[in-house]
């Protein structure tokens, strides 16, 4: 049976779209590939193959903004983006396996007034943090960045307890006649057998840590040494135009989401089957 | 419900040590702000001097403040372009990736790279593509024959952010949206075969029916996302002391708050926001009970 001809036209169609699209999805990261790899004379050229091509903007990112910034940014935000990692983690898989598990009084009632934190959009909270913040004297300090990440939060919770809701319950109780408390089943069993859900987790809360822009902008000073990649590159962006130096502004920007990249590139499968997770199972 | 585990003796107080972060988190990040950003509110506060009662009055200023009704109408035009945009676009990819088509891992990946990447890293290079002299979208419009457009200036501002949240934002819709199209069970569109129907005919009748949970919950994530929109719109418009060519409501509150210290006209306005996520959630579940279809 040959195929219809209004279907090969469908698969033209199709293809078309979706390597037009492909292409649009790309050449921003082409280009800004393109030129941090060219000569300052040539930043606006309309060639996407840099010629002549040149490392050097990157050894400039490193040697021409002032007291190693460059260094300074990248080394906070791996710092900021871990501890929070580490932070939502711990939290959030305690909160979720509670929630999962152990029977208490007022458990559901708790479970839902979490879940339904999720409405509250992060403006709101932002305010009253900020006046706490100021009043503990944490104003200026990374502290206001680290401190919540430890104190869970809906998503990471709910995400878990899902998957903490599918580990088979007889070994729970095969693990209760063995004498192991609640501490051992959470972090001997529930923890090990959840591998899959927890690196999705991290990915994303890592990703979004590192990404980060209002929070950094409100609670760390403009100081090169104390905030992140995010907030130094919108800094430099005005300085580096302004000097013509688009080139090493494009490096800048490469190495920033370099490390994300290659995450990606490496764990893609959690990352997709995180997002398809958390829109199917609602 | 009456599942799970009974604590046994000193383990009640590992159970309440392992929720503590939550409960903390609960007390001062989620519903403790939300009752203080409410009763700051009704307050005039600058964090140097005694905060002033001031009762209704902010919540007054708001619809007196030219400012503010620009940003909050900002706000609304942006979702209303945002929202089908981010939509349409990514249920037309899912839609044609779940044809048999060769390469889906390669545009999976490439369709999904500015949801894992930056704002500000992405913004600086289409800050360079907008750019109005030297910028290739204004250099492909020439080639093309047309007139070279101001991409950023106020006019035409508001299209091009959309623009790039949009860019950024499809990969995400289009792996939920295809989750939900492989999640339609073979059976239906077997069954619709013996019936005589054509692709476009199933398409209607069964894939669109069967897809609205996910637009559903694909047309919430980007209106809430819209509303809170920030990181694109600061890089690409932002001028001197907290001011943008776009200003959002968003951007009205971090202002407000951040620049002049006026928390309580901050404070109300965050209120509003979240009173329109409030209202638009009601909205969207409303229209769940009636339009979106479970097996």
């Amino acid at each position: 049976m040959s195929k219809p001809i209004y279907k090969t036209i469908l698969d033209v169609v199709a293809y078309a779209f979706l390597i037009f699209g492909a292409l649009t999805m790309l050449l921003p990261f082409l280009w800004m590939i393109s030129v941090s790899l060219r000569v300052p004379a040539e930043q606006f050229s309309r060639n996407i193959v840099p010629n002549p091509l040149t490392f050097q903007n990157y050894f400039d990112l490193f040697r021409d903004l002032p007291d190693d910034a460059f260094f300074y940014l990248t080394f906070n935000s791996f710092k900021l983006s871990i501890l929070t990692v580490f932070g939502q983690v711990l939290t959030c898989a305690m909160a979720a396996f509670v929630f999962a598990i152990v029977k208490f009084k007022g458990r559901d009632f708790l479970f839902a007034l979490l879940v339904a934190t999720l409405m509250i959009p992060p403006q709101v909270s932002l305010i009253p943090n900020f006046i706490i913040f100021k009043y503990l004297g944490w104003i200026g300090t990374q502290l206001p960045l680290i401190v919540p990440a430890f104190w869970g939060g809906a998503f990471g919770t709910f995400l878990l307890r899902q998957y903490f809701l599918t580990i088979p319950r007889d070994l729970v109780d095969a693990a209760r006649m063995d004498g192991a408390s609640l501490f051992d089943i959470f972090w001997r069993i529930y923890l090990p057998l959840s591998k899959p859900a927890v690196a999705a987790l991290s990915i994303f809360v890592f990703k979004d840590a590192w990404n980060d822009l209002l929070h950094p902008l409100v609670y760390l000073p403009t100081n090169m040494h104390k905030t992140t990649l995010t907030v130094g590159l919108a800094f430099f962006q005005q300085q580096l135009q302004m000097g013509g130096k688009f080139t090493v502004l494009m490096a800048g920007a490469f190495l920033s989401i370099l490390p994300l990249l290659i995450i990606f590139f490496i764990a893609q499968k959690q990352f997709i089957e995180g997002i398809a997770l958390s829109g199917v199972k609602r | 419900m009456d599942y799970g585990l009974k604590p046994l003796g000193r383990e009640k107080l590992w159970l309440w040590l392992m929720l503590t972060p939550t409960l903390i988190g609960l007390t001062f990040g989620a519903i403790g702000s939300l009752l203080a950003t409410l009763g700051l509110s009704l307050f005039n506060w600058d964090l140097i001097n005694p905060p002033q009662w001031a009762g209704a009055e902010n919540y007054i200023q708001l619809f007196q403040n030219k400012d503010y009704i620009e940003a909050f109408a900002n706000t609304l035009k942006f979702s209303t372009l945002y929202v089908p945009g981010v939509v349409v676009i990514s249920l037309l990819l899912a839609v044609l990736l779940n044809r048999k088509i060769r390469g889906v891992g390669f545009f999976r990946t490439v369709y999904f790279l500015p949801t894992v990447t930056s704002a500000v890293a992405t913004a600086l290079v289409w800050n360079m593509i907008y750019g109005k002299e030297t910028g290739i979208l204004n250099f492909a419009l020439e080639a093309l024959g047309f007139a070279p457009v101001c991409w950023l200036c106020t006019d035409n501002a508001m299209m091009s952010v959309v623009i790039v949240n949009v860019w950024g934002a499809v990969g995400e819709g289009m792996i939920i949206f295809l989750a939900g199209l492989t999640a339609i069970p073979r059976d239906y569109y077997e069954a619709a075969s013996l019936d005589g129907a054509n692709d476009f005919q199933r398409f209607f009748r069964v894939t669109l029916p069967l897809v609205t949970p996910s637009v559903f919950f694909q047309t919430l994530i980007a209106a809430i996302n819209a509303f809170q929109a920030y990181d694109y719109i600061y890089m690409l418009t932002r001028r001197g002391q907290g001011d943008s060519s776009v200003p959002v409501a968003v951007y009205s509150i971090y202002r407000n708050a951040f620049h002049f210290f006026r928390m309580g006209d901050a404070s109300a306005q965050a209120i509003q926001l979240a009173l329109l996520v409030a209202v638009f959630m009601a909205i969207m579940f409303w229209w769940e009970r009636r339009y979106v279809v479970y097996e």
